[in-house]
């Protein structure tokens, strides 16, 4: 990050998108981003051999193919958070500021455990692509959170049985709940006291069960939001 | 097509077809999705023919009583919220979306378990209520809370004990995650965070790590390490909670 220099000219506004050059690269950071510690930062470290970048990452197999999943997922919500705070959208409430910054810190918390879990075994930083959500839009952040945490809850119940270890399937099922949790606070902002925090668009009517996917569902849409290319062809099925 | 007198009708020809046809379900047990559940009966009926139906896998017998458990659990919510819609006046017309959405869901928890175990389904217990639980709506709101995340908790505590049988364990995840957003809701209408800090949680390791030392977590509140993991709740735990409820 010591080669991070403002080129003249670009103007810098707190809380907005400030245009940062780290080596040949511009980057749109947030204002305040620093020292939220997202990967976003660590991604930028690495910018010195571009390749690390875009080099496919491979989640690996068994266990620990799917305790990385999990941890790419977490990336991947974590550093949508960070910039969500570090960004507040126009006309953010205190109160929702309040709630997305404790959902932003448990996304981190995720993040930060699933990586030391994992040790050596663990995938490297991923780079997010944001570029379909505008931070400065209370529905278009909101509408990317709860697509996020629906994605998580979906992907962390469809990976319950695929694995082996059941001590990593109460951790599994200690964090899921807590990403339905907010799955129906976003969803209760976006249209409160409405039907739509456990709507019937994510949990079937018929069986009242919410949904489960399979990585093989889970990742391609994930991956329209994470530059590095993730790649998963020895995870359990 | 009249399901009960196809059934009954099976019943009469071949008196067995009551234990096949919930052993069939619990080989099947609890992985209906709503289509399968349609496609299923006749796959049940015409499984009901096949003598080797007795040779197939079953589900354990330890997965067999999570599932009553839950369904004893389910029963109970069901009936909640049911008698709180059922209350004049009770639920306040901006809660009344939430609410039925809640008890929809607990109805088809309830329905899909039946269905499931078949015949070693246990029966509806009589349950009974904390004083002004259908008059007053705080009440019945706290009281709705602690069914809540009592039933993440329980379901939770079970989930590694399913780790052989793949196919509830799914539908209990499932079930799961549903009764977490239950739960989040709730707790918004109440004023609460959505999410759980229990106070009395002194230790912050989780599968071995010790959340206080990781890496960019040192401005996080204790709450917040604590209510990035919703903590697991045993079978005898939970039965103690709902003890009052039981009678």
């Amino acid at each position: 990050m010591e080669k991070q220099q403002l080129k003249p000219g670009l103007s810098m506004l707190p809380g907005q998108l400030e245009p940062v050059w780290v080596g040949r690269r511009l980057f749109l950071r947030y204002a305040g981003a620093l020292t939220a510690g997202g990967m976003l930062l660590t991604a930028c470290g690495d910018e010195e051999n571009p390749t690390t970048v875009t080099a496919p990452v491979d989640l690996g197999s068994g266990d620990t193919g799917i305790l990385n999943y999990a941890y790419a997922l977490e990336q991947l919500e974590a550093a949508f958070y960070t910039q969500v705070i570090a960004s507040p959208f126009s006309g953010m409430t205190d109160a929702e500021k309040t709630l997305l910054t404790d959902i932003r810190d448990h996304e981190i918390v995720h993040r930060e455990f699933f990586k030391a879990a994992l040790g050596a075994n663990a995938i490297g930083a991923l780079t997010p692509n944001f570029t379909s959500v505008n931070f400065t839009d209370r529905a278009s952040v909101l509408g990317a959170a709860k697509a996020f945490e629906d994605l998580g809850v979906s992907a962390y119940n469809g990976a319950g049985t695929l694995i082996t270890n059941p001590d990593y399937i109460t951790i599994a099922g200690k964090i899921v709940s807590v990403e339905a949790r907010h799955a129906a606070a976003i969803r209760d902002l976006l249209n409160p006291k409405s039907a739509d925090f456990a709507g019937d668009d994510v949990v079937d009517p018929t069986t009242g069960l919410d949904a489960a996917n399979a990585p093989s569902v889970v990742l391609p849409i994930a991956q329209k939001y994470v530059k590095t290319q993730i790649t998963a062809n020895n995870l359990p099925k | 097509m009249n399901l009960l007198k196809l059934i009954a009708d099976i019943e009469q020809a071949d008196p067995e077809f009551g234990d096949r046809y919930s052993f069939h379900s619990r080989r099947n047990l609890l992985k209906f999705s709503s289509k399968l559940i349609a496609a299923g009966i006749p796959a049940i009926v015409a499984g009901s023919l096949n003598k080797a139906l007795a040779q197939s896998t079953t589900p354990s017998q330890a997965a067999i009583d999570i599932a009553n458990y839950a369904l004893t659990l389910e029963y109970l919510e069901d009936e909640f919220y049911r008698m709180g819609l059922a209350a004049q006046g009770l639920i306040p017309t901006e809660d009344q979306r939430v609410i039925s959405q809640i008890s929809k869901h607990e109805t088809a928890h309830v329905n899909l378990l039946k269905a499931a175990l078949g015949t070693l389904a246990v029966a509806k217990p009589t349950f009974k209520y904390p004083t002004g639980t259908f008059t007053s709506y705080p009440t019945f709101l706290a009281t709705a809370r602690a069914l809540e995340d009592t039933g993440v908790q329980a379901y939770k505590g079970q989930a590694a004990a399913l780790i052989n049988d793949k196919a509830i364990l799914k539908v209990a995840l499932q079930i799961h995650s549903v009764e977490a957003r239950h739960a989040a809701e709730i707790r918004r209408i109440l004023g609460l965070k959505s999410w759980v800090s229990d106070t009395t949680q002194t230790t912050f390791t989780q599968g071995g790590v010790n959340l206080k030392t990781l890496p960019n977590v040192s401005g996080i509140s204790d709450d917040n390490l604590r209510g990035a993991f919703d903590e697991p709740l045993t079978k005898a735990q939970v039965l103690a909670i709902a003890a009052p409820f039981l009678g």
